[in-house]
């Protein structure tokens, strides 16, 4: 809502010293948040003075006409004799009283006006036009005032009002009184204790006798219609200056007399009205559900297929208008409408809200039916409308008109009266309370402690008590409720929480950043996976409305968003990246059914919140992380080291041991990974194997699809599965008897892998083993052609005495007996 | 050994005379002295103060001494091969610490050389900044309560009283999830994390205090100042005789711990369906402090010479929304705010960008470190 300083005051005693800025800052902290001061004309400069123009001489052998004018400027120009201009426009005559910016002048937009030559002739000056004034806007040419607007030669920029501060005030859905002066005037007088004249404080006579029929067919559409007549109009009278003026201050465009004056009464009283020609009525207005299939083209020329659920205002021929949101192209009020309608309506909000949003189509009327408008406001706008246009236009105002009322009682509101300073935390003085509902229009009857308050018919919004605690406690001032401490009584982050910190740590004090990519995906993301058809990873939940059409789904996999952030990183030349991400992937349930709407007068049961759970997908917390070029930097140590395949095991296991946990690791076949250098991995949980992702080199396909740079791995982990497996940590006796250490080298089939030789050297070895290393693999000529020789590091240690070298000798024998059996290892000679 | 000899005169035996002691001391005594390093003193050691070294045998001439005359060559011997021991031991620290020095600065290294074999990483300082706005919560005695990304709309807005069809809530430019074969869901991207608070309510016993970072999301394209992904700190406390200025205390507790002893907040009035009374809070601008407003000489960038800046939502918990979570309004009370991660990053560490927070450039994200 745009509200020029100028037209505020009309209504509001405002002391004249606040400022525009000043009163922008009070009602923000008040609750109507100023965005903006526009201070219009603040750039303009004289002399812009009154002119007539004495002589024209039309200039030719140009590529348009020109004219050379001679214009009287009095002794504005410090000569007295006839300014000389040179003017493009040509919708003016000889003794027009125009707008001259003599040189020396500077226009808005910081156009500087001086004497120059032109066309062949000397042009000082220069006849403005509205837009070039800041007037409004308008291409047709220079502005033509009225006779007897300004004396000749007199200063123009304080007869046209061409400066004027405007407060931009973006109003909350709650406050749709505040879009309009009445309502925004009444918050500022209520502001500054000052009086206010309220716009709508209209006399209005009862109607003479019925006006043009009408019905509303539905009471659950409307519960008020007013049409009032005004019949002699001159379509042709112009729109007065102070009108267009105001309007275009208010962000309005002026479009002829009938229109600006619904429009202008519309800000004045927040009512919407739309204006009918009369003559293209057809028969009965009435106010209705728009029929399945009927079709209406509105005034923006667009052919609207019409939804049951969309109010129309219908004749006799059909469907005139969406109600509260456009009229009809066919009834439009034009050029030859001498017979004007002017309809003042209060349709249902949510009507107008779906209509709007159905059709795609807001407007200054739809936005104020949506947030509510004063339900008692139409007689009154009605009537002022139809008295500007036989002021204005010269038409007269029918006494006999049409009021259609099914309006209910207004509802009362029963509150304490401390209740705003219990909210608060503020000892309010007593009287408080009904001070300020009755300075935004309450009625209050208080009963010892208790009031019961009427709002007025302009404040829907206002339903609860704590509605009404909010006024008060604005009025009498957010800024002073003071600030108490208090004490909750928490108990420190959860063990999940504590991981999910721990883990990112770890992964970045081991060479990783984190990284936070979008979740939304494509097809084309999922193809470059190597994602077969009957994945499941391809079924992931779909949005309706995408940014991009091209990524309409939700992740399933961590992993497409940290290869393109990856791609990024190498394509700005950086080219050792590790990246690593922890976040939800969205997994959709078999045959989940739509989330049900619960009502919200009551807590929902444990069914109906089970209801909702199963419709919702499974949202696990997954760990990911890419690697491409060096693990280990080359430097003057040595060479360095690239990342690969075990780098990304090594990240899975390093999740998982800060949760204390010990990874299984297997070979595995899964998209994307190299089906050679892949592990599947699994954790435990009471005994039973969960796999919690894979890790290794990329399949080179997806690296290509993705455009990452060769033999980058990868790995992603279920955070949650990790944490499941967690268990509590019992603490280790540890041993001061001396250790035993024992080595054994294996020799295996190449195809063996490292993991099962260990595990069964573990299970062998016994309760006596403290640790097992693996410290070489070795191939070659001397273990023979497929094969390979690992060598393991054995520490042995009791309890409760000094091992004997037997002892530890056999327990490594145990060791490598099991080893055997398992996997066909022998003993390296 | 020579027999006892109880009638020999030990000045007769040469080894043993005084003055031969004295020869023997005072050539020992030269030599360590003499001697340049520490080889040359294990040589003299060996040649002095070895079991064969003149003293060492002269010392075993005094058994064949008569009793009387043993005591004495005995302190005599004794004494030489004490001083020449002392000087030994003096000179072997001597060299010792010649050698020390000479030795360690041969091993000298150019310690300004680069170490970083491994290179390090970070956490995102949005996870970072979230994780330190909780935890100035949680010190105040907040737990940290967490939801669902895609949430049901009735927790996302019917139970925080957004009203079907009321333009707050188109206002919250929202995702839709579709459901199985292009129909309705009932499903959103959670636009706010306030249905924790809902969650929370029906899940929690009261009172309850709880902060929920996490991430949201709204069909803004990406600029400047807007991501379709963002992240919020949600905040509720819902209990007993809980007003508007326990929700000032919290917010200013939490504005000087990050910005600044104090600064000061303000409230201003404005609307939220699930909080009412409802305020937006702005804090003083840390930088200027208000000074560069009305100042066109000294602007301010950070506040855009405001002298506020604004940092998030708050409000009462809207009745409506406790009656929904099966909280008695009678009963209870609460407030609840929202602040703005990405916002606070913005300020904090003076982000120019939104898209630096979402790109993933590894420079961006380093410079923050696994702590903020």
């Amino acid at each position: 809502m745009r509200v020029p300083m100028t037209w505020l005051r009309e209504y509001v005693a405002l002391p004249t010293d606040v400022t525009a800025r000043e009163l922008a800052s009070r009602l923000t902290l008040a609750g109507l948040e100023v965005e903006t001061v526009d201070e219009l004309g603040a750039d303009l400069t004289g002399p812009i003075v009154f002119g007539r123009v004495l002589e024209i001489e039309e200039l030719t052998g140009f590529k348009k006409p020109i004219r050379f004018c001679r214009v009287d400027v009095g002794d504005a120009n410090g000569t007295g004799e006839p300014q000389e201009i040179v003017c493009g426009a040509r919708n003016f005559a000889e003794g027009d009283l125009v707008v001259v910016s003599l040189p020396g002048a500077e226009l808005p937009g910081g156009f500087k006006i001086g004497a120059r030559k032109t066309y062949g002739r000397m042009s000082a000056g220069m006849i403005c036009s509205a837009t070039e004034l800041g007037l409004w806007e308008d291409h047709s040419g220079i502005v033509v005032l009225p006779e007897g607007f300004g004396e000749i030669g007199a200063d123009a920029i304080e007869a046209l009002e061409l400066r004027e501060d405007v407060l931009d005030i973006a109003v909350t859905p709650d406050r749709g009184y505040a879009l309009s002066m009445r309502g925004v005037a009444r918050d500022v007088a209520a502001l500054y204790g000052v009086d206010l004249h309220d716009p709508a404080e209209i006399e209005v006579v009862e109607p003479t006798g019925p006006g043009h029929p009408a019905e509303i067919a539905d009471t659950g559409l409307a519960d008020r219609l007013v049409l009032r007549g005004a019949t002699g109009f001159d379509p042709e009278a112009p729109t007065p200056l102070w009108m267009m003026r105001r309007l275009h201050q208010s962000g309005v465009r002026p479009v002829s007399l009938a229109v600006d004056v619904t429009n202008y009464v519309m800000l004045e009283l927040g009512q919407p009205l739309h204006a009918w020609d009369r003559d293209r009525l057809d028969g009965t207005v009435t106010v209705r559900a728009a029929k399945p299939g009927e079709k209406l083209e509105t005034l923006d020329h667009v052919r609207r297929s019409l939804d049951p659920d969309d109010i129309v205002i219908a004749d006799a021929s059909g469907a005139q208008a969406i109600a509260g949101v456009m009229g009809g192209l066919d009834t439009e009020i034009g050029l030859s409408s001498s017979a004007v309608l002017v309809e003042a309506a209060h349709f249902e909000p949510r009507h107008i809200a779906r209509a709007s949003r159905r059709h795609q189509l807001s407007s200054e009327a739809s936005r104020r039916f949506e947030r509510g408008i004063d339900s008692r406001m139409q007689v009154v706008a009605a009537t002022r409308a139809v008295e500007l246009l036989a002021e204005l236009g010269g038409a007269s105002v029918e006494a006999a008109y049409t009021h259609l009322d099914h309006s209910s009682a207004p509802t009362t509101i029963t509150v304490r009266a401390g209740h705003a300073g219990a909210v608060a935390g503020v000892d309010y003085p007593e009287g408080t309370t009904e001070k300020w509902l009755r300075a935004i229009g309450c009625a209050v009857a208080s009963e010892g402690d208790v009031l019961t308050v009427t709002p007025p018919s302009w404040r829907p919004d206002l339903t609860d008590p704590n509605d009404l605690a909010e006024e008060v406690i604005r009025f009498e001032g957010y800024e002073n409720i003071p600030s108490i401490g208090f004490k909750g009584m928490g108990r420190g982050l959860t063990e999940g929480q504590r991981l999910r910190r721990a883990v990112g740590r770890a992964l970045a004090e081991t060479g990783h950043h984190e990284v936070l990519t979008y979740p939304f995906v494509g097809e084309r993301d999922l193809d470059g996976l190597q994602l077969k058809a009957d994945d499941p990873r391809r079924v992931s939940m779909r949005l309706a409305n995408p940014l991009n059409d091209e990524e309409p789904l939700l992740r399933t996999t961590l992993l497409p968003g940290m290869f393109k952030t990856l791609v990024r990183n190498v394509g700005r030349g950086l080219t050792d990246v590790a990246l690593f991400e922890m976040g939800s992937i969205y997994l959709p349930r078999a045959g989940a059914s739509r989330a049900p709407l619960l009502p919200v007068d009551r807590a929902p049961s444990a069914e109906e919140l089970a209801l909702i759970d199963a419709a919702l997908p499974e949202q696990p917390r997954h760990v990911g992380v890419v690697l491409s070029g060096a693990a280990e930097r080359a430097g003057w140590w040595g060479p360095g080291r690239e990342a690969v395949w075990a780098d990304a095991i090594q990240a899975a296991r390093d999740v998982a041991r800060v949760a204390g946990v010990e990874l299984e690791i297997e070979a595995s076949q899964q998209a994307p990974w190299h089906p050679g250098r892949c592990a599947a991995l699994y954790v435990r949980v009471a005994g039973e194997r969960l796999a919690v992702g894979h890790a290794g080199e990329l399949h080179p396909r997806t690296v290509k699809a993705f455009g990452l740079p060769e033999r980058t791995a990868a790995m992603e982990v279920d955070l949650d599965r990790i944490e499941r497996a967690r268990t509590k940590v019992v603490a280790p006796e540890v041993s001061a008897y001396p250790v035993a250490t024992q080595d054994v080298a294996l020799v295996v089939d190449e195809s063996v892998p490292v993991g099962r030789i260990r595990s069964a050297l573990i299970e062998g070895a016994g309760e006596l083993l403290e640790s097992v290393r693996l410290f070489d693999v070795y191939t070659g000529e001397q273990v023979g052609e497929g094969r390979k020789s690992v060598a393991f590091a054995l520490r042995f240690r009791a309890g409760d005495r000094t091992l004997t070298a037997e002892e530890a000798g056999a327990a490594r024998d145990a060791a490598v007996a099991l080893a055997t059996e398992r996997t066909g290892a022998v003993l390296r000679g | 050994m020579s027999a006892p000899n109880n009638s020999f005169d030990p000045v007769e035996v040469t080894p043993l005379h005084p003055d031969e002691v004295a020869r023997m001391r005072e050539e020992a005594l030269a030599a360590i002295e003499a001697a340049a390093d520490l080889a040359e003193l294990k040589e003299v050691r060996l040649a002095h103060a070895s079991d064969r070294s003149p003293l060492a045998l002269a010392n075993r001439e005094i058994g064949a001494l008569p009793p009387a005359a043993k005591a004495d060559a005995g302190k005599r011997v004794g004494g030489a091969r004490r001083d020449i021991g002392q000087a030994l031991k003096a000179r072997q620290a001597v060299l010792e610490a010649e050698r020390d020095e000479r030795v360690l600065v041969e091993e000298r290294v150019d310690v300004t050389l680069p170490w970083d074999r491994v290179p390090r990483g970070a956490r995102h300082p949005l996870t970072t900044i979230a994780e330190r706005m909780a935890d100035v919560f949680v010190g105040m005695g907040f737990e940290i309560a967490e939801g669902p990304e895609i949430e049901a709309e009735w927790f996302n807005f019917d139970a925080l009283n957004f009203q079907p069809d009321h333009p707050a809530r188109t206002m919250q430019d929202t995702f839709f999830v579709e459901g199985p074969e292009g129909g309705e869901s009932g499903l959103v991207m959670r636009t706010h994390t306030s249905p924790v608070q809902v969650r929370s309510l029906l899940t929690r016993d009261l009172p309850v205090y709880v902060v929920a970072p996490g991430k949201t999301f709204r069909t803004d394209e990406l600029d400047a100042t807007h991501t379709p992904v963002f992240h919020q700190l949600e905040g509720l406390v819902v209990d007993r005789g809980i007003t508007m200025a326990h929700l000032r205390g919290a917010i200013d507790t939490f504005v000087e711990s990050f910005f600044g002893e104090g600064l000061k907040t303000r409230f201003r009035a404005s609307y939220f369906p699930f909080t009412e009374p409802s305020a937006e809070v702005d804090m003083e601008c840390f930088v200027c402090r208000g000074a560069s407003v009305g100042d066109p000489d000294a602007p301010c960038r950070t506040c855009s010479s405001e002298g506020w800046i604004e940092i998030g939502g708050c409000g009462v918990v809207n009745p409506r929304v406790l009656v929904a979570a099966g909280v008695d309004p009678e009963v209870y009370s609460g407030w609840a705010f929202g602040l703005g991660i990405e916002r606070t990053l913005m300020f904090a560490h003076d982000v120019r960008d939104m898209r630096d927070m979402v790109e993933g450039d590894v420079r961006f994200t380093s410079a923050f470190g696994s702590e903020i």
